[in-house]
């Protein structure tokens, strides 16, 4: 965004905080994206006018939802509870930072509250890769999601409080319902709730600027605040424009008289081109530049944090320690009355208690179980589709991959993918278990052009590191013939890219993942097995298998990446 | 909130379908909803619950408990006497602990005066109701089978912490989730009874009504639900009258005949399929005031009873609903 650019993202972030304000049982709250002085003036501005509950990341289940206060009931000798934060930010709005760190287990309470309508929440995104998201679950319920990373405005923000109400809003007309419903089929957005989000929205607007009915502008702004940053498409092209060229949307709040009036001199062009206008200008730059590369807008990885295990709850038993039972940790009652009970006659002393009286528990008596649990592997396929590779082994090497999903969503383990050709290596297919995806990628796998192995062990350890970094392990398996062509910066040349190659092979190395090289090549040369050694890695030589034998191999050295 | 009434939801009909025939014949084992985001899922779920009538339950009993299972839970919940109450509707959060889904120590109690005492968890709430599941393929596995095991047998037994409970706990599964974003175990999919296909309403129509009637809830929601109430009524006696009928309902020998021959031929693997597609087909005849089951009644129900217990073939695209519709045709002309 240029400094000095019309549509400062600021703008419309004040004016769907404003409609948030306004109805926060309707809107149900809103994602703010990118850390920046405008959003830390904007959630400043939102705690002045709503009640605003700061939530931490590692809030658990019994703060969240409410219920016995275990330390406080031992001590006071009767039950004591405690509210949970989700009732106490009642009439006010809950507020989450690092939204995209957030456990499933919380997002999965705060989903219900929202359904419920007994919450209303503020998501702060402070995500810098595109693998991570706050949980969709929650960014789905909430009307609206702004992106501020891009804001260059650092004044403050004042909410005005708006001229109306939104019962004083008549309904939206026949014409309004099927120009929004046409827009947000236009940009691909299926979730009905959004297009109930946009409608509410359209009201809200009116309702700020205190008129009875929604105009044009009202359902223009609606579908900049509501639905174009839940696009998934790009409006089928008209004409010639592309839309980084789109004119600054209609500004907002004081100006919009004007542009109602400017409407009126220009021929009147149909509703929904309008509102599809509208919301074109309005698509955050990141999501329009993926998806004019048609690319998916970003989301979560297959099952994201869902699968994040908690050592604390199962596998296999280790010792008790001290602690509380809660976030799922179970209390070790046998090891936690041991403690207690060298202690009885000194506490019963203390208390004045008989001898016969029930055994004194204090909070430090307190055991709770460990348990040991691997955690979840990530195989990491990275596939040579280069012209020497593709000719002789891609069908196999796709088949080979395809049978590890199939076996992968028997064992829960998950599966990416990373292709290299030509000069470029890409994450084809983020960590997933699903057979579905996995499978469409597959199949649209091409092959041919030069082999940038060290592009692709790059792109394999980067994507092994951010797996490494979700406290999964990570194991790679590289089908290659070896013999790179490209160099790490795309010049084509033999020795450099076999100089890369070796350099990225031992980046692997010293971060300690473990790595399997499947020589694919018609007649196995030395180059696969030196790449073995660079990584640290076995080195399978395969000639003439077939992907059941590939397959095959791979167990059988399923070893790797057991250790993490 | 108030619930949206069950017959103001457009379209959704094979959802809907799958939730009376559910709620006709709860042994069939729960529904399976495939759907994206946002396309009432749960909204479907919560209505039919709030649409059935309510039921005669043990004064004071955790569990709620029928007369019946007074009988065969002695001890469990005393000899209260009936009173009214709301079919039971939970909705289970992802990252439920084990120890809330099937109870636990009440810790309380045995640390303050050393009583061994049970706190019943979501099974035993969810008893007579349903158990609705958002994104049940990310649930934790052991979690799952869980569920399903006490689904299928209508009991949970606790054998844990020293404690030893037996309660009933019968429920309906409603389990939900988007198959791009990871899939269930076959095993855990073939002991669902029914499995259907949600998808966003692309019809701008349909669209617009479901916009509209949302904002009528909105604006007044009472007078919305008394406006709805006469459908709902309706549709609550067909269940009544469909589950009073079903006793009587047999499936002949042809149907059964047809009901193995589409199983062969779309390879559904195991007995369960047929079982369920008699079932099914048997509950929806009861549903329809049917006199007898018909072949129709079978065809109509097969996607939904069979699209999930198809072999998995990685290397073949075609849908299974495809399969099985061309499997009907082929059979049955």
């Amino acid at each position: 965004m240029m400094p000095g650019s019309a549509a400062d993202p600021l703008a419309d972030a004040v004016l769907a905080a404003r409609l948030f304000v306004l109805a926060p049982q309707v809107f149900r709250g809103m994602t703010l994206r990118g850390s920046s002085p405008a959003r830390d003036a904007l959630v400043a501005a939102l705690g002045a006018a709503i009640a605003l509950r700061r939530m931490p990341g590692h809030v658990d289940d019994e703060r969240l939802l409410g219920g016995i206060d275990l330390a406080a009931s031992l001590s006071s000798g009767r039950p004591v509870r405690q509210t949970g934060l989700i009732e106490e930010a009642r009439g006010g709005a809950l507020l989450a930072g690092m939204a995209e760190r957030m456990d499933s287990s919380i997002a999965g309470r705060l989903a219900q509250a929202l359904d419920d309508g007994q919450a209303a929440l503020v998501l702060l995104d402070d995500a810098t890769e595109a693998e991570e998201v706050p949980p969709v679950s929650l960014t789905e319920r909430l009307a609206f999601a702004c992106d501020l990373a891009a804001s260059r405005e650092w004044r403050g923000v004042t909410l005005e409080p708006a001229a109306g109400t939104l019962t004083q809003v008549a309904p939206l007309d026949d014409d309004a319902l099927r120009a929004l419903a046409a827009t947000a089929e236009a940009l691909g957005v299926d979730s009905v709730r959004a297009l109930i989000f946009a409608g509410a929205a359209a009201r809200g607007l009116a309702a700020l600027a205190g008129r009875d009915a929604a105009t044009k502008s009202d359902l223009a702004g609606a579908v900049r605040l509501v639905l174009a940053p839940r696009a998934t498409r790009l409006p089928p092209p008209e004409e010639d424009a592309p839309p980084e060229d789109q004119p600054p949307p209609p500004p907002p709040d004081s100006e919009r008289d004007d542009q109602t009036d400017n409407e009126q001199q220009q021929p009147e062009p149909n509703l929904s081109e309008l509102l599809v206008e509208a919301a074109k200008a309005a698509i955050p730059a990141d999501l329009l530049a993926q998806l004019a590369q048609g690319k998916a807008p970003r989301r979560a990885s297959s099952s994201g944090t869902g699968q994040k295990r908690k050592a604390a709850t199962r596998g296999k038993p280790l010792g008790a320690r001290p602690g509380m039972p809660r976030g799922g940790a179970k209390l070790a009652l046998i090891d936690s009355l041991r403690a207690a009970v060298p202690w009885q006659a000194v506490r019963k002393r203390e208390a004045g208690a008989d001898a016969n009286s029930a055994i004194i528990m204090r909070k430090e008596d307190l055991r709770i179980r460990r348990f040991e649990e691997r955690s979840p592997r990530v195989t990491i396929f990275a596939v040579d589709a280069s012209g020497s590779a593709a000719a002789a082994r891609l069908a196999e090497a796709k088949g080979a991959v395809e049978l590890m999903l199939g076996q992968a969503y028997v064992t829960r383990s998950e599966v990416a993918l990373v292709a290299f050709r030509g000069t470029s290596a890409d994450l084809i297919l983020p960590p997933t278990r699903s057979l579905t995806r996995a499978r469409r990628t597959l199949a649209e796998l091409p092959g041919g052009g030069g082999t940038p192995l060290a592009m692709g062990l790059n792109v394999a350890r980067e994507v092994a590191e951010a797996v490494i970094a979700r406290g999964r392990s990570a194991a790679l398996v590289i089908l290659t013939d070896g013999r790179a062509n490209i160099a790490a910066d795309g010049a084509p040349g033999r020795p450099q890219a076999a100089a890369d190659a070796e350099a990225a092979a031992k980046a692997i190395h010293a971060r300690g993942i473990d790595a399997l090289v499947v020589d694919i090549s018609a007649r196995p040369g030395p180059e696969g097995a030196e790449l073995a050694r660079a990584l640290g890695g076995r080195f399978l030589a395969l000639p003439r298998a077939d992907a059941r034998m590939i397959q095959a191999a791979i167990n059988a050295v399923q070893p790797i990446g057991k250790a993490a | 909130m108030a619930r949206f009434p069950f017959s103001a939801i457009v379209g959704q009909d094979e959802m809907k379908l799958a939730l009376l025939i559910a709620a006709v014949d709860p042994s069939i084992g729960g529904v399976m909803v495939f759907g994206d985001r946002g396309t009432g899922k749960s909204t479907a779920a919560r209505a039919l619950a709030g649409l059935l009538p309510p039921i005669m339950a043990a004064d004071g009993c955790v569990y709620g408990c029928s007369a019946d299972d007074q009988a065969r839970y002695p001890g469990v919940c005393g000899t209260g006497k009936m009173v009214k109450r709301a079919v039971p509707f939970v909705d289970m959060p992802l990252g439920a602990t084990e120890d809330r889904v099937i109870g636990s120590l009440d810790l309380e109690r045995a640390l303050r005066s050393g009583e061994k005492a049970f706190e019943p968890g979501l099974l035993a709430k969810a008893h007579r109701g349903f158990l609705y599941i958002d994104e049940i393929n990310l649930l934790e596995d052991h979690l799952v089978d869980l569920l399903l095991d006490v689904a299928a047998s209508g009991e949970n037994v606790v054998e844990r912490e020293g404690l030893s409970v037996r309660h009933p706990a019968k429920f309906v599964l409603i389990g939900s989730g988007n198959p791009e974003e990871g899939e269930l175990r076959p095993q855990l999919l073939d002991r669902f009874g029914l499995s259907v296909e949600v998808r966003s309403p692309k019809d701008i129509e349909v669209r617009i009504a479901i916009m509209r009637l949302v904002a009528e809830n909105e604006r007044d929601p009472q007078s919305f639900a008394s406006r709805w109430a006469g459908e709902d009524e309706k549709i609550l006696k067909r269940v009544a009258k469909g589950k009073a009928r079903l006793p009587k309902l047999e499936a002949g020998d042809d149907v059964l005949r047809d009901a193995a021959e589409l199983c062969l031929a779309v390879g559904a693997d195991g007995l369960r399929g047929e079982l369920t597609l008699m079932r099914a087909a048997r509950a929806l005849a009861a549903l329809d005031g049917a006199k007898s089951v018909t072949r129709k009644h079978l065809v109509t129900i097969a996607p939904l009873a069979l699209r999930h217990r198809l072999r998995r073939d990685v290397l073949d695209e075609t849908g299974s609903t495809v399969r099985i519709t061309r499997a009907i045709a082929e059979l049955f002309g």
